[in-house]
């Protein structure tokens, strides 16, 4: 993680060391992603070619289908309500659990206390929230989300409960003894601690949301990506099952890149060497 | 030179504390502890390791509760309190400015800081992270945000500890350089005599655990007098009154 002190080097050398090989240093990852990904595509072309079949396309056919629902407006419409229902459901866990986390870690008779609720609502199956919540709240939006929320709060509240036993208390007394308001402390004291765990259950949590999001869509819902890979499930069309399947990866990947990295960048600016 | 701030002056009398510890065994770590700092007043708290002045420090900065008699802060004024703890304890995420202007009251948040950075070296490093500053300059950094408050009480907790002596040397002479510019009562807690009686205007001499204060001493010269041959005489006679400690 941290690499060794470099000892009495005022602080100007190391951006000049590293601007001078900063193109290359840009560039090598970028690149290593698209060839590896070039090479599962190859991999996967050769495969569809030895093994023909309607249920086994192609990266061609499937790259086809995606074109065509691309242009007809279809692909958007089902990924926008998706992204929308991950969003949703991420803020809404994110808050909730470390809220709940936070408060857990830092009281030890409450988090006592609530602890077995947690093993408990850690090993509820998603399908069961989802189930149940589409009976009691009905097949509507509110439901789908609260559930698909609901199946992620206990993964959060675990990290979130860890990052606050983690917290230093040196800064709480520092806060109080110069009287920050509560706001502040929340803003420059709290948050400043619990980032590494906010960026590591954010990192699950998007990816697990929306897998849930897809089984929420195909049980109750009348659009998103979920329901189209059920109805073309129902049509025995892979290549489109595929197409919507990488489209929404590909769009989680541009999420990645251009929100969640540079974010978590900004966030800690602050240390030495980046982690 | 007008003192600031301060009308009451700081009086501690604190009965007891006692610590549990996880076997459930009680340790009495204050006694009877009483004093008073006048008002405008640098006083140090010297006594052995471990004997609680930390703790005297933690009851008074309002951060232990849990403690049987009562202390009185100087009132009017700003009616802020500040600290200089025994690490630097600066935000590790926010800049050297960032810290320093985070303590300060909202009606001070803007004011004009350059003076401050300028006797305390920090200048040109405003706008640098903790992680980038060695530890002395931390510690200059926590000076800056303590005075920057304009208190009208200042806690120093052994603020030069784990410094090389030459380091420890220059931040006392800073030190004294910003408190000299605005004398606010001051009590500073160490283990190091040379220190105590460089900086301070009266000693308040603390026995071993369970701490009470064995005596006081007055340092009445001013502090431009106390040259290496007047500092040896001092110790001399803080010798003889207090013979076994330090």
């Amino acid at each position: 993680m941290t690499a060794p002190d470099t000892g009495d080097r005022p602080p100007g050398a190391a951006a000049d060391i590293s601007s001078q090989s900063g193109l290359a240093a840009a560039l090598t990852p970028v690149l290593t992603v698209a060839v590896s990904l070039l090479g599962l595509c190859l991999l996967w072309g050769f495969a569809a070619n030895a093994w023909p079949s309607r249920a086994f396309p192609g990266p061609g056919q499937v790259g086809q289908v995606l074109l065509a629902e691309a242009a007809n407006g279809d692909l958007f419409y089902h990924l926008g309500a998706t992204l929308g229902r991950v969003a949703a459901a991420y803020v809404v866990a994110m808050v909730v659990g470390s809220v709940i986390g936070v408060l857990l870690g830092s009281h030890r008779s409450a988090d006592r206390f609530f602890s077995p609720w947690l093993v408990l609502f850690l090993n509820i199956p998603a399908l069961v929230v989802i189930v149940l919540a589409y009976i009691w709240f009905g097949l509507n939006e509110a439901a789908a989300i609260g559930a698909v929320a609901v199946n992620k709060i206990p993964n959060v509240v675990v990290t979130m409960r860890e990052g606050a036993r983690a917290l230093d208390p040196s800064y709480a007394e520092m806060a109080a003894v110069y009287r920050f308001g509560p706001l502040e402390r929340i803003r420059h004291v709290l948050l400043p601690q619990l980032q590494p765990y906010l960026a590591a259950a954010s990192r699950s949590g998007i990816a697990l949301i929306w897998k849930i999001v897809l089984v929420v869509e195909l049980l109750g819902r009348s659009y998103g990506v979920g329901f189209q890979i059920y109805l073309y499930f129902q049509l025995f069309d892979v290549a489109a099952i595929l197409a919507y399947t990488l489209a929404f990866v590909a769009v989680m990947l541009v999420i990645e890149l251009l929100l969640v990295q540079p974010i978590e960048r900004y966030a800690t600016r602050w240390r030495r060497r980046p982690a | 030179m007008q003192p600031v701030g301060a009308v009451v002056p700081l009086r501690v009398d604190i009965a007891e504390k006692t610590f549990k510890s996880a076997q459930g065994v009680s340790i009495t770590a204050l006694q009877d502890l009483s004093f008073e700092v006048r008002q405008g007043e640098f006083a140090c708290l010297l006594g052995p390791s471990g004997c609680g002045k930390t703790t005297t420090l933690r009851i008074l900065l309002g951060l232990d509760k849990d403690f049987s008699g009562s202390f009185q802060l100087p009132e009017g004024g700003s009616n802020r309190i500040a600290a200089v703890f025994q690490e630097p304890t600066l935000l590790p995420w926010r800049t050297v400015e960032q810290n320093v202007r985070l303590a300060l009251p909202k009606s001070l948040r803007t004011k004009n800081l350059d003076g401050l950075f300028d006797t305390l070296g920090l200048a040109s490093m405003r706008s640098l992270y903790p992680a980038e500053l060695s530890l002395g300059l931390a510690r200059r950094a926590a000076l800056a945000r303590a005075f920057a408050t304009e208190p009208a009480v200042l806690f120093l907790d052994e603020p030069f500890a784990s410094l090389d002596e030459r380091t420890a040397e220059r931040l006392r002479h800073l030190l004294l350089t910003v408190w000299s510019a605005r004398p606010t009562t001051a009590l500073m807690v160490t283990h190091n005599l040379r220190e105590a009686l460089m900086l301070s205007d009266r000693i308040i001499v603390l026995a071993q655990r369970p701490a009470h204060v064995l005596g006081m001493f007055d340092v009445r010269l001013p502090r431009h007098y106390r040259n290496p041959q007047v500092m040896s005489d001092l110790l001399r006679s803080f010798h003889q009154k207090f013979p076994g400690v330090a």
